[in-house]
């Protein structure tokens, strides 16, 4: 456990008035407020280590006992001893945190969130909190519909995932979030999937892309090729005098439309020439004759 | 229509210690959409997680309903270049 400097944490001095840590406090929570900086940890870190410092920085008591212990917090309770006695009423606070939103610093200090700063006597329903996670999956994976455990704050949740679900895309499942309180409605459970691609195949939305290799004399006289698709073989007719690089579509040979059964994107092959090596003198001679004919 | 699905704005005053007035005004700016029965007003129940945003903005950073209104349009702003930048993403992957 280590000392934290609020005074450094709010960017002011120790002689700093109430209204300078008041107007400290605001401006970098207006700067790192979770709901400013969604899925932002780091703001999320830095918002309750602002909070905590206003917590005790803000508190008349708190204050004066951090700056006569703060660096030598481990006696402390010397400081309580002191002050039982003249325990004064609480301070008014309209933050909502909870113990695990203080340091170990803070709780050794203070012994945890305050009392008033902690929500209590609800008689309305509220629906719970949200909760995000991510699913790690092979573009494999997603080909076909089907169904994965997950398990999500010791819960374990059967899912169903629909063939084709994209890299980054969120999903949300309705009432599998933080529980309601009072009996009020579970939040939802948003979860985004993140897709690993490591297949010869790259996919753009339902479309795959692919190269295959292609020998100068195929491209040159036609001919046919057997070609990988996604989920098997498939023969394909080469026309004579095919140039390196050109790209074929394959209809319906793509990624599964996302929740739409039966319906597929389009597979674009590319034409890859490979040239001829180690020529025989034969081959050389016939290359060389070739192209005196291309010449004349 | 399910009024089980409804709370009184009222309720809702009671609880965040805040005016009428203030949830008149979010309606007005088009921040949520109220519903009336009888002489009452009521939000309906999936608007929870955004109210509560609203007044967490509110009253934690001193924000009026103006400024909720600009950050919210700014957030979807970014909600939807944070897509736009996943789908470039997978895009781009094309030629890596």
């Amino acid at each position: 456990m280590t000392y934290i400097d609020y005074y450094k944490v709010l960017g002011i001095d120790k002689k700093a008035s109430e209204n300078d840590i008041k107007k400290a406090y605001r401006k970098l929570a207006r700067k790192y407020h979770p709901d400013l900086n969604p899925d932002d940890k780091e703001a999320e870190k830095n918002f309750k280590e602002i909070n905590e410092a206003n917590e005790v920085l803000s508190n008349p008591e708190k204050r004066a006992k951090y700056d006569q212990y703060g660096k030598d917090w481990k006696h402390a309770e010397e400081f309580e001893k002191a002050k039982q006695q003249q325990r004064s009423s609480g301070h008014a606070s309209s933050q909502s945190f909870t113990d695990e939103d203080f340091s170990d610093f803070f709780s050794s200090m203070f012994g945890g969130a305050s009392s008033d700063a902690q929500r209590g006597g609800r008689s309305v329903k509220f629906r719970g909190q949200d909760f995000s996670a991510e699913l790690q999956l092979n573009l494999k994976d997603v080909y076909t519909t089907h169904k994965q455990t997950l398990t999500v704050n010791g819960k374990s949740i059967r899912l169903t995932i629909p063939a084709g679900v994209k890299n980054g895309q969120v999903i949300r499942i309705k009432g599998y979030g933080g529980e309601g309180i009072n009996g009020g409605p579970n939040g939802d459970l948003n979860i985004k999937f993140s897709i690993l691609n490591d297949t010869k195949f790259k996919r753009d939305e339902n479309n795959l892309y692919t190269s295959v290799d292609l020998d100068l004399y195929k491209a040159m006289l036609g001919g046919e090729v057997i070609i990988d698709t996604f989920d098997g073989k498939a023969k394909l007719k080469v026309q004579p005098e095919t140039r390196n690089g050109s790209q074929v579509k394959l209809k319906g040979k793509g990624f599964p439309v996302y929740k739409k059964e039966g319906q597929f994107g389009d597979l674009y092959v590319t034409y890859q020439l490979t040239t001829p090596t180690k020529l025989t003198d034969k081959e050389k001679k016939l290359f060389e004759e070739l192209a005196k004919l291309r010449a004349s | 229509m399910n009024v089980k699905e409804y709370i009184p704005i009222i309720q809702l005053c009671d609880h965040y210690s805040l005016e009428v007035s203030f949830f008149g005004e979010l309606h007005e700016v088009g921040l949520i959409e109220l519903t009336s029965i009888g002489e009452s007003q009521y939000l309906h129940q999936d608007n929870l997680v955004e109210i509560e945003k609203i007044i967490r903005i509110h009253s934690e950073l001193k924000i009026n309903i103006e400024g909720i209104d600009a950050i919210l349009n700014l957030l979807q702003k970014v909600d939807d270049l944070t897509t736009e930048l996943d789908r470039v993403k997978n895009r781009l992957s094309l030629y890596e």
